[in-house]
């Protein structure tokens, strides 16, 4: 407003409308963010902070936390041998994910690509395990992974190459991890492919056909065209599959509960177990509170150096 | 390319790696589809049948296993409370998020932009990592063993992702419609309600469709939440189920085979819906 709008004439008639409307956009703007704030206020944002107060307390969850210790727990976690396991085994998973899940993932993108006869039912039936639930997913391999080969289809198909003899996979510590990787790429490649298949088609086809014009060879074309193209797509797809690696809980779960000998013992697992098997809560708090923040210092280092540069270019 | 090749070994040469490219996608077809086929013919064969020979055709078909689970009272009950947790979830899914994202697409105030990315904290602070705090919310409330408790969690951790999937579409609709029905006299809800819903449709589509999905697969909110076996959910319900008939693999092999059923039907039915949310929502973080 003006400093002379006391003066009601023609001319400011416009702008009393327009403070209306103001008025009116201000309530629509505060009404309309009011449901999400509550549901985000006290479902997310109280409790992380209620996670973090608990974390200095010894606590098994029955009345109030009195026994205050400090940072004892984070101490402890850093500490535990099994903790320390698990951030392990979340990191090979990690490791093997960028390294076997995603490239494998890009590989079938390119090869359905944009124009395959028969690409939508690839899509299709690809993407279909993403859709069932890590609890189905788990138990229809459990069953697959039977160490019997007469019953589990993996050894099965094993013991046909001679000269292999059939694994206990899920029951043995240093299979174990490679058998849930295995399982796991099974459920998430047809995402990993889903988001390279959108990626491929934002790129300009005028530009491969400029490089074929100038004779460039296909496995040329890939590396030094495509591949490059798709730089955005490929650094967001290694942000979700880090994060998401961090999310595994059912699957692993279901299948070994993150045995034997903790073998497969990754961070979710071992805080279900601390908070809602063990019912130490003010331990499982502090683990939370581990996540929590290795997962925020994560996604902002790539919020900050990954994703702005992309917005940059 | 040289141009020197005679026209049938170009291709040739042209068809091979074509050749390979199908025999590798079909193999992976066959890695993905066996063990979703071994379980279907497996739930249609006898318990002994499924232990002496488990690889064969289903014959004859024997259809026991399956009538043992539709019997089965728990079954029904399990298939109502993910039904119920899913609906509502999505409905206020959609509605509250619709609301937020339309304000961020469409209206500008001061800290806009620090607001916006308080509401993707939710993607850094995925339910797995958040459960403990959660739950401990959810007690003090007093909603442990309710399916209010389950609702309420999961509507608040789907919001972040649907707000940016939705503020993206909304984002595309040209603002000449939004000047246009405010010269006409609409107000800020007036053109929410009558004009972008409408024609956000697909959008709206693509989150509710993502929304279910995430819903009725959970298991981790209902394990945490919920004790009482007539308040189980699907998943918790197979989890538990396979617990207690473990030998009995015919008889699991049924019972995931029935509650994989709908889930697999509505795939095919909403699988660009689901496509598009995803790779919307996946490619503007």
């Amino acid at each position: 407003m003006k400093k002379n709008s006391f003066n009601l004439d023609v001319q400011t008639l416009p702008q009393k409308i327009g403070s209306t409307r103001l008025l009116q956009d201000r309530m629509t703007i505060v009404l309309f963010l009011l449901p999400a704030l509550v549901f985000f206020s006290i479902f997310l944002v109280y409790p992380v902070f209620r996670s973090v107060y608990y974390s200095l307390f010894s606590w098994k969850g029955f009345g109030p936390a009195v026994d205050f210790i400090g940072l004892n727990n984070f101490k402890r976690i850093l500490t535990d041998r099994i903790f320390l396991k698990a951030v392990g085994h979340g990191l090979l998973i990690v490791v093997l994910s960028l390294s076997i899940q995603l490239p494998l993932s890009l590989a079938l993108a390119l090869m359905v690509g944009r124009n395959l006869s028969g690409r939508a039912f690839f899509r299709t039936i690809f993407f279909m395990p993403f859709v069932l639930s890590e609890v189905i997913t788990g138990i229809m391999w459990l069953i697959l992974f039977n160490p019997d080969p007469k019953r589990g289809f993996v050894n099965a198909i094993l013991t046909l190459i001679p000269g292999l003899k059939a694994i206990p996979w899920l029951g043995d510590t240093r299979t174990v991890l490679l058998a849930i990787f295995v399982v796991l790429t099974w459920k998430y490649f047809g995402f990993y492919m889903l988001l390279y298949m959108a990626g491929l088609q934002n790129i300009p086809s005028e530009i491969e056909e400029a490089a074929l014009i100038d004779g460039v060879n296909k496995r040329q074309m890939i590396t030094y065209i495509t591949i490059p193209l798709l730089g955005s797509t490929i650094r967001t797809s290694v942000y979700l599959s880090v994060l998401g690696s961090l999310q595994v809980f059912a699957l692993i779960w279901i299948m070994t509960k993150g045995g034997p000998v903790n073998a497969s013992e990754v961070m979710s697992t071992y805080m279900y177990r601390f908070s809602f098997v063990r019912f130490e809560l003010g331990y499982g708090s502090a683990v939370a509170t581990v996540m929590l923040l290795i997962s925020l210092v994560f996604s902002l280092v790539y919020l900050r150096f990954v994703r702005q540069a992309d917005y940059l270019n | 390319m040289s141009v020197n090749y005679s026209y049938q070994s170009r291709t040739f040469k042209k068809n091979l790696p074509r050749l390979f490219q199908y025999f590798v996608l079909f193999l992976v077809v066959l890695i993905v589809i066996v063990p979703l086929v071994m379980i279907v013919f497996g739930a249609l064969k006898t318990r002994g049948e499924f232990m002496t020979r488990p690889y064969t055709l289903p014959i004859p078909l024997n259809w026991e296993n399956y009538v043992k689970v539709l019997r089965m009272p728990v079954f029904w009950s399990m298939l109502r409370n993910s039904l119920l947790i899913m609906s509502v979830t999505t409905i206020g899914v959609v509605l509250i998020c619709s609301l937020t994202a339309f304000v961020f697409s469409r209206m500008k105030f001061r800290g806009q932009i620090l607001l916006f990315n308080f509401f993707t904290l939710g993607l850094m602070f995925p339910i797995t990592i958040a459960i403990l705090p959660v739950y401990l919310i959810v007690r003090q409330i007093g909603l442990t063993n309710n399916l209010w408790g389950v609702i309420l969690v999961q509507t608040s951790f789907q919001l972040s992702i649907c707000i940016v999937i939705l503020r993206g579409f909304f984002m595309a609709i040209p603002s000449e419609l939004q000047d246009a029905a405010y010269i006409d006299g609409c107000n800020a809800f007036g053109f929410f309600w009558r004009i972008l819903l409408p024609l956000s449709r697909p959008a709206l589509a693509a989150v509710a469709s993502l929304t279910m999905v995430a819903s009725w697969n959970d298991l981790l909110v209902p394990l945490v939440l919920l004790d009482k076996e007539k308040l189980w959910t699907l998943p918790l319900g197979t989890m538990q189920f396979q617990g207690q008939y473990g030998m009995d693999l015919a008889l699991i092999a049924a019972f995931i085979t029935l509650s994989t059923v709908p889930a697999i039907i509505f795939y095919l039915f909403a699988e660009r819906q689901i496509i598009s949310g995803l790779t919307a929502g996946a490619l503007k973080y």
